[in-house]
């Protein structure tokens, strides 16, 4: 482990003088479950991605065919270095489309 | 004033309330966060006024309760503005958990608190049980004892306060003093005191063009060492308010010590206390040498960070100490908080002298010059203390 910055070094009364550096920080370690997406059912209405807090849930630039054939220009992806297992992703799909897998046992 | 010139200065007669509203406005205070409660209203009532006539330019944030009052203190100060506000009592009880977060991101606020009981039984009168329960929230506290002191006070504590980054709030009796008026030297013109609490950069202020972000969380890893940065503060809070009286008093001829003796050195008995009380105990140590008992007095003027050189220096030259608590902490036998504070001390620098704790003035309980003699009296009588004396409560 590395060494930490001692009481001189931290800035006064813990200001956090860098914006956005939570994302250095990866929150994915506190999962015990894990939301998986099945794109054949999704139907990219973006309920997810409106209700994840984190956000943990990106929007993908990628084609998609479901077995219907429908074709989907996007795609939706968990990213699990953030995603903490809240589980509030899949309280609100509405197709059901999110598997909720446990990770920890 | 000897070497000050007079024409510095205007002579009015104010309520200690009103000379802490005219030293704030005399600081150049750029926002004061409001909430009215006795017996502190008056402060920002006069406040009010000085905006409203054009005396002051500063922001009235008026707030709907004591915890806002201490929430908009934190926003303005830091914003990077000169931040002031009041209370009292239940209202210092309601801001608990933000005195603790003003101090915890350094922020210069400065506060007058007019001391009064705490409910229940509801009292609206003077004793400093409110001020002694903020004594873990890193607040630098003074106590006053004159309205005169009280207005130097808080101009004294900007500079401490912006010189280590902690909140400074200042005490002084509910009613004895915050309702009593007392001749008191006002600056006479604006900008009297602006070389003496200058503007200063500040390293962390909110700026949109600077973002950061201040009071966020610290695991395990980070807080301990966060707090540490305050104790290393809360010490140089003693340099900084020694040296804050000295400069007043070469600028401006006034100054107090951290604790003010009166009659001390060749005294049997020394009793000693803070606030508004040392008038009425100074009237008693001056009757009691009339009538030949070698008796003096001493008032502690900082609460935290405590003068530990100064009490100690007064421990050594005396040979019995009585200490007058208008407080208490109920369930431990020594339950005065200086006498604890007395005690704790003498321990840790293992020296014998004989302490003797009294509770007085609780709810504001009337205490004359007869009952300090009787305490000086009855204290003799004893070896010690060992646990408080509840004086004068009816059996």
């Amino acid at each position: 482990m590395s060494e930490l910055a001692g009481w001189k070094s931290i800035p006064l009364g813990a200001v956090i003088t860098e914006p956005g550096n939570s994302r250095e920080r990866f929150t994915g370690d506190w999962r015990t479950f894990k939301p998986v997406i099945n794109q054949d059912k999704c139907t990219r209405c973006l309920r997810c991605w409106v209700f994840c807090p984190e956000p943990a849930i990106s929007i993908v630039d990628k084609q998609h065919t479901s077995p219907s054939g429908r074709v989907w220009k996007n795609t939706l992806e968990i990213n699990y270095d953030y995603c903490k297992g809240c589980g509030i992703c899949v309280e609100e799909c509405e197709p059901k489309a999110i598997d909720f897998i446990e990770e920890v046992k | 004033m000897e070497t000050v010139e007079r024409s510095l200065w205007k002579r009015l007669p104010l309520s200690s309330n009103y000379a802490i509203a005219y030293a704030a406005k005399d600081s150049d205070v750029d926002e004061i966060a409001a909430y009215p409660i006795t017996p502190q209203t008056t402060v920002v009532e006069k406040l009010s006024e000085f905006i409203a006539n054009g005396e002051l330019n500063a922001e009235m944030v008026h707030v709907e309760s004591e915890h806002s009052a201490m929430s908009a203190s934190i926003g303005a100060s830091a914003a990077g503005a000169r931040a002031f506000t009041a209370t009292s009592s239940q209202g210092l009880e309601l801001m608990h958990e933000l005195l603790h977060i003003a101090s915890g991101m350094r922020l210069p606020i400065v506060m007058s608190v007019a001391a009064r009981a705490l409910s229940a039984p509801l009292s609206i009168w003077g004793d400093y049980s409110d001020v002694m329960n903020t004594r873990d929230t890193s607040w630098i506290t003074l106590i006053a004892s004159s309205a005169q002191e009280a207005y130097d006070s808080i101009v004294q504590a900007y500079r401490i306060a912006e010189s280590v980054l902690l909140p400074v709030m200042v005490a002084y009796d509910g009613f004895m003093m915050s309702h009593t008026y007392e001749p008191v030297f006002v600056s006479e013109r604006s900008g009297l005191f602006s070389k003496y609490i200058p503007r200063k950069e500040r390293e962390f202020v909110l700026d949109v063009d600077r973002p950061l972000t201040m009071g966020a969380v610290a695991n395990p890893d980070w807080y301990y060492e966060v707090k540490y940065q305050q104790v290393q503060a809360m010490e140089k809070a003693y340099e900084a308010a020694s040296e804050a009286d000295l400069t007043f008093k070469g600028s401006f001829g006034r100054g107090y010590g951290l604790i003010e003796e009166y009659s001390v050195d060749d005294a049997d008995v020394t009793l000693l206390t803070y606030g508004g009380v040392f008038g009425t105990v100074k009237q008693a140590v001056d009757e009691m040498r009339e009538s030949g008992i070698s008796v003096g007095a001493a008032r502690l003027r900082l609460f935290r960070p405590l003068p530990y050189k100064e009490l100690k220096s007064l421990a050594e030259k005396s040979k019995a100490i009585v200490v007058l608590d208008r407080s208490f902490s109920n369930g431990v036998q020594i339950s005065g908080p200086l006498a604890i504070e007395l005690s704790s001390m003498l321990n840790s620098y293992k020296m014998s002298v004989p302490l003797y704790s009294y509770i007085i003035g609780i709810g504001q309980r009337t205490v004359t010059e007869a009952d300090i003699s009787k305490i000086v009296s009855d204290a003799t009588s004893r070896r010690s203390t060992g646990k408080s004396i509840y004086w004068g409560v009816r059996e």
